[in-house]
């Protein structure tokens, strides 16, 4: 098991009503702002990822993992805490242009924070289930909207072998017309910048630092492989959730 | 495709690659046609190609500070992808016969990107920035440039500063440049209509993608690649410490200093030029009017 040892602030619950497995449970409310608007600042750590850096080799090698955990990811919960406290500050004092200054950082930060703690839940050891096709329900979606699981995975490779610098690709469930479908997004923005409806199911980094160290330039290998992976469990649980 | 123009072609020396495109003008190019791109340019071709050029030293020549592995994916997979692109993009289009400077703004379409785009900004992204760097550079600028940098910054160290803190805060792919801004204003594509001697200046800017400052028809005099491409072989997430090494190890102030140059005496040409149209379009206002005033004194008098 990958360990964490940052202690002692609320983690993450993802918003969707699951947790991150194996997080830390501890719920301390640091920072308590002075002022007339005082209120806990809840800041993020780190979680834990369910299964060891190596677990998904040879899809996604260890040493990608481990740089992807434990830099990556670990910048994106360090910066977005600190944008958390300094816009805290900042609307405590009134201060509309900080406010408003902050709000590239908060969406990037907090947004890497969002799409890889998805990430590493859409992800699971072939070992242990990852590649496995989803059954049930979002079987039967997928077959409805797509077609068939081939045509999926083709769509959302093309969509992400041709997403121009570096972004996400997502199977996502429209929650208002219960449909699911393929969505890109830039950077680190989160799903739900491309509708509030949206609900990420699974989402596959583009990113070049999700790849770059074993598959160099060649993105489509990597989109190729990391279905081998792909945790539809998870997707199949989130789904199930939404249209019961 | 006709046997006398295949011929022709073939006699020119035109590679096979380009044989077998879309008809298009077999015009030969004027001798004295200029051009600002490195583009070769052979008689009688069927289309236009963009090459690969390769960076101005050997691949290995850099390292420590960035690897040959470096160099053999970012030049020889990354650009040249790009370069075998853009070329089959604007096969058979009217971007095939201009200058690269020319497809990258005129692909750009003012914001909305057409397909081309991307490769051709890519294409000259690259070609800059290999041209930006040396073995053994680093250093301080001096002369004008190092001038100029004391004049619009502060200081070098200023100037340092704020340029790794574009480079860093280009949140996703990107680029952070030195650029020469000349009467044009701090909104993209916009036209200065008081432009002044202030308005030339030093500036930092940082662009997602593929964009690049001449789309706002800045002058771009310094550039480094902050896609993760460039710098993970060598730095992993570490994009500072890339930047930095970059700017200490690497820059080639001297290219810098003559792309100022080129770029002040654009600026100071093009002043010339709108003053001359002013000075035009004050002779004819002023001619206009003289017509004006002709006919009005001579409407009564004027015969049927």
């Amino acid at each position: 098991m990958a360990l964490r040892a940052i202690a002692g602030k609320k983690t993450l619950t993802l918003g969707l009503g699951f947790g991150p497995s194996g997080a830390a449970a501890a719920a301390s409310f640091p920072g308590l702002g002075s002022g007339l608007h005082a209120r806990g600042l809840v800041t993020f750590s780190l979680p834990d990822l369910p299964y060891d850096y190596g677990a998904l080799e040879p899809a996604i090698s260890g040493e990608i993992m481990q740089l992807h955990h434990q830099k990556h990811h670990q910048t994106y919960i360090t910066n977005y805490n600190k944008a958390l406290e300094q816009l805290e500050e900042a609307m405590t004092k009134g201060d509309s242009s900080k406010v408003v200054h902050l709000q590239s950082a908060i969406k990037f930060n907090g947004g890497g924070h969002i799409n890889h703690s998805i990430f590493w839940q859409n992800l699971k050891p072939a070992n242990e289930g990852g590649g496995e096709p989803p059954h049930g329900s979002l079987g039967w979606a997928i077959d409805t909207d797509f077609g068939s699981l081939e045509a999926l995975v083709k769509t959302m490779n093309a969509e992400g072998t041709a997403l121009q610098g570096s972004g996400w690709v997502w199977l996502a469930l429209d929650r208002e017309v219960k449909k699911l479908k393929v969505e890109t997004t830039a950077n680190q923005d989160p799903l739900v910048t491309k509708g509030a409806n949206l609900v990420p199911l699974l989402g596959i980094d583009v990113w070049e630092h999700a790849y770059y160290l074993q598959y160099k330039n060649v993105r489509p290998d990597y989109l190729k492989n990391i279905w081998k992976v792909m945790n539809w469990k998870y997707a199949s649980g989130v789904y199930e959730k939404e249209v019961a | 495709m006709g046997g006398a123009s295949l011929l022709s072609a073939l006699a020119c020396g035109v590679s096979s690659s380009s044989i077998g495109a879309p008809p298009h003008s077999f015009l030969c190019p004027t001798p004295n046609r200029r051009r600002k791109s490195r583009r070769k340019v052979r008689c009688a071709p069927i289309t236009a190609q963009f090459e690969l050029k390769p960076p101005p030293y050997p691949l290995d020549s850099l390292e420590p500070h960035m690897s040959r592995e470096t160099l053999e994916h970012h030049w020889g997979r990354h650009h040249r992808g790009h370069v075998d692109s853009l070329n089959a993009r604007i096969a058979g289009t009217q971007l095939e016969e201009m200058e690269l400077e020319d497809v990258v703004v005129a692909s750009y379409n003012k914001g909305s990107p057409l397909p081309p785009f991307v490769h051709a900004a890519q294409v000259w992204n690259h070609d800059f920035f290999w041209r930006s760097m040396e073995p053994g550079g680093g250093g301080k600028p001096s002369g004008e440039l190092m001038g100029l940098i004391e004049r619009d910054f502060g200081s070098f160290e200023r100037m340092l500063k704020e340029f790794k803190e574009a480079a860093s805060t280009q949140f996703g792919s990107g680029w952070a440049w030195l650029a020469y801004k000349a009467n044009r204003l701090d909104v993209g594509n916009a036209v200065n209509p008081c432009p002044s001697e202030k308005d030339n200046k030093l500036v930092i800017a940082k662009t997602p993608n593929a964009v690049n400052p001449l789309v706002w028809d800045y002058s771009p005099l310094l550039a480094v690649d902050v896609w993760e491409h460039a710098y993970y072989l060598d730095y992993e997430n570490r994009r500072a410490d890339y930047v930095s090494i970059f700017m200490e190890k690497l820059v080639s102030w001297d290219i810098v200093s003559s792309r100022l140059h080129i770029a002040t005496a654009r600026a100071a040409e093009r002043a010339r030029e709108d003053e001359r149209r002013r000075r035009e379009d004050d002779v004819e206002i002023t001619n206009r009017e003289a017509v004006e005033m002709y006919v009005d004194s001579d409407n009564d008098s004027e015969p049927e």
